[in-house]
């Protein structure tokens, strides 16, 4: 399945399922991104969208269906194996370890060694750490003045940030935002939308989850709407209104039932 | 506002402060060693811990200069640190990735036994091992490391994979570890722990420094090391501040636990070791509240039961306290039962302030 351009996704989910005891989260979800797009993911309180992103994350496993990356079957079997095609996700509970400080959240599971003896024996290079999450922050706009505080003690917007950051520091071909707006300020949405944006213009694949339709009409290429665990329209961003967005969200309008 | 840092080929991000084209980037200041000991010991429970210990040493120094001060207190307070010391050290890691380890003292108990039994036997029998060389002395100290950490390694895996709470888990196996010893001695005490073992590690010294106060420090300092600059460290405080964060991050949390309880099981080994060496003979029924002694020195030197917090440091000072305080309650003459009281005390205190301070900075 390749898009109007005849470029083919880097990211395809086909059927997925997956069940926590009677709740049905996904019911053969499918979910498509392609390269170099801003893709919003939107949907209703509980339509699904957080456990397809853990999904495509390797976080949780599903059920049923299939995941290709960049056409070729994967099994995300952890977090380590998304990491490694060069996914990173900003999840909506943030993921973060309270009483690290930036810095060391930005590195987690990924710290800049000594060189030399030191780092083969595991010394960290906290300054180095500290020098290049503080660089990180400023360039994302993430008013974070000490990169050694811990997590614990700033604003949920700050710690919005040091998770974007986190995953802006390191993907090389998806970054997956849940909500990443969710406790911000306009300043600082207006600053994650430009990160957005800057990673696109970089190449790389953005999955927007957003319940802010104006941002998702501002930032996104193409829209994917999921409706009781199951995508029930897509539109590119030129076709889409608000009030086609809600209208899918709520089931006033199904595409794909339709097709 | 240049690029965003990217990652080639795994590199890490790359530091995007040399891109900067204006310089706008704050210039992370290199923090002098004090500044930093500083802070982290303002930031957590340790310097008021600290001051206590201080405040006790000039109380009791004050009321008995003469015998307080003496270096032979100042040994003996040492030496009795020893062992707790090391228990301590392992249980400091255990503690800060929200874990517990019950089972110290009876893997201590356990490795002593199994060590002094492999030294017999491999010197040839009870008359002849108390003249035995360091060949069997050695493969009897291997053999206590090696209970030690294995009684780890179980605690660990049936922890992290199984996901048996550690309270219940090292419950259990301190029974079972216990109860093994009695099963192989009796429950009477082995004796026939060579001489040459006894006086060079129990009561020699190098230079002025007994060689178990010499083990013990060696211990803390590595330990520490691994604690605060490395990644094992932070990987510890990591998964007890959120063990979930640590697994999205691609950390092996079930892994990296499993190695924490080890190292706690290990350091029972040596403990196991040192005492043997110091009383010459096992010491079964010694030993079944060596766990609480060394959660609370850890509580008391500000490591948090919840995770993800405390200091090497700390935990140090927190064993000497009431060390301190039982030499010190002995020579101005009051039962040293009061010692128990006051740390009792002290233990309440310290988890209070702990919570306190979560409470003050944890948000909605
Ligand atoms: N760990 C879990 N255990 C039980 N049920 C769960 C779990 N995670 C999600 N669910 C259920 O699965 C459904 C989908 O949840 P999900 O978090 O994916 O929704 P969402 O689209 O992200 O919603 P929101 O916009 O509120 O974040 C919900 O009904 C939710 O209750
Ligand atoms: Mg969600």
């Amino acid at each position: 399945m390749v898009n109007a351009e005849g470029v083919a996704p880097i990211i395809e989910a086909r059927g997925i399922i997956k069940g926590y005891g009677h709740v049905q989260a996904l019911q053969s979800a499918d979910f498509t991104a392609y390269p170099g797009e801003v893709v919003a993911l939107i949907g209703d309180n509980g339509a699904g969208k957080s456990t397809l992103t853990k999904i495509i994350s390797g976080v949780i496993k599903p059920d049923a269906g299939e995941l290709l990356f960049e056409g070729r079957p994967v099994e995300m079997s952890s977090p380590l194996a998304a990491q490694k095609l060069g996914i990173e996700t900003v999840f909506q509970d943030l993921a973060l370890a309270p009483d690290l400080d930036g810095a060391a959240n930005v590195y987690l599971g990924r710290e800049m060694l000594k060189a030399g003896l030191l780092g083969k024996l595991g010394v960290l290079d906290k300054q180095g750490m500290k020098t290049a999450a503080t660089g990180a922050f400023v360039d994302l706009g993430v008013a974070i003045r000490d990169a050694s505080a811990s997590v614990v003690n700033l604003s949920g917007g700050q710690r919005q940030g040091v998770a974007v950051a986190r995953a802006a520091s390191w993907a090389t071909k998806v970054i997956i935002m849940d909500e990443p707006t969710a406790a911000l300020g306009v300043v600082q949405t207006e600053n994650v939308l430009n990160v957005i944006r800057r990673v696109r213009d970089r190449g790389l694949t953005v999955v927007l989850i957003s319940h802010n339709m104006p941002d998702v009409l501002k930032v996104a290429d193409r829209i994917e709407v999921l409706r009781l665990g199951r995508r029930v329209a897509t539109f590119a961003v030129k076709d889409a209104s608000i009030e086609l967005l809600v209208g899918a969200m709520t089931g006033a309008l199904d595409q794909e039932r339709a097709a | 506002m240049s690029s965003l840092p990217q990652a080639p080929g795994g590199q890490g991000p790359t530091n995007s402060a040399a891109q900067q084209p204006d310089g706008a980037l704050p210039q992370a200041r290199p923090e002098s060693f004090a500044t930093r000991l500083r802070d982290s010991a303002l930031s957590s429970n340790t310097l008021w811990i600290f001051l206590a210990l201080v405040a006790i040493i000039v109380v009791f120094s004050i009321l008995k200069p003469s015998a307080f001060l003496s270096s032979y207190d100042i040994k003996t307070i040492f030496i009795n640190a020893a062992v707790a010391l090391i228990l301590s050290v392992g249980m400091t890691f255990v503690i800060i990735t929200a874990g517990i380890d019950l089972s110290v003292g009876s893997i201590l108990v356990m490795s002593g036994v199994i060590a002094v039994k492999v030294m017999i036997a491999v010197a040839g029998g009870a008359s002849a091992s108390g003249n035995a060389g360091w060949g069997p002395i050695l493969v009897g100290i291997v053999a206590g490391l090696g209970v030690g950490l294995g009684w780890g390694v179980i605690n660990g895996v049936i922890i992290s994979m199984l996901r048996v709470p550690p309270l219940i888990v090292t419950l259990g196996t301190f029974g079972i570890a216990l109860g093994l010893s009695d099963v192989l001695t009796g429950g009477v005490d082995i004796g026939g722990v060579p001489t040459k073992f006894s006086s060079a590690v129990g009561s020699g010294s190098v230079g002025p420094i007994p060689t178990m106060v010499l083990i013990a420090a060696v211990v803390t300092i590595a330990a520490g090391l691994l604690l605060h600059t490395t990644r094992f460290g932070r990987y510890t405080y990591a998964i007890g501040s959120n063990d979930e964060a640590a697994r999205r991050a691609g950390i092996n949390v079930n892994l990296h636990l499993i190695k924490v309880y080890a190292l706690s099981g290990l350091l029972s080994g040596l403990g196991g070791l040192l005492s043997l060496a110091y009383f010459t003979t096992t010491t079964i029924s010694g030993h079944e509240t060596d766990n609480l002694t060394a959660i609370s020195a850890v509580v008391i030197g500000g490591t948090s039961l919840f995770g993800g917090v405390g200091a090497m440091f700390g935990t140090v000072i927190g064993v000497f306290i009431p060390v301190v305080l039982a030499s010190g309650l002995v020579i101005v003459g009051l039962q040293s039962f009061w010692q128990e009281v006051m740390i009792g005390a002290i233990l309440i205190a310290a988890v209070y302030f702990d919570q306190v301070r979560r409470r003050a900075r944890s948000r909605p």
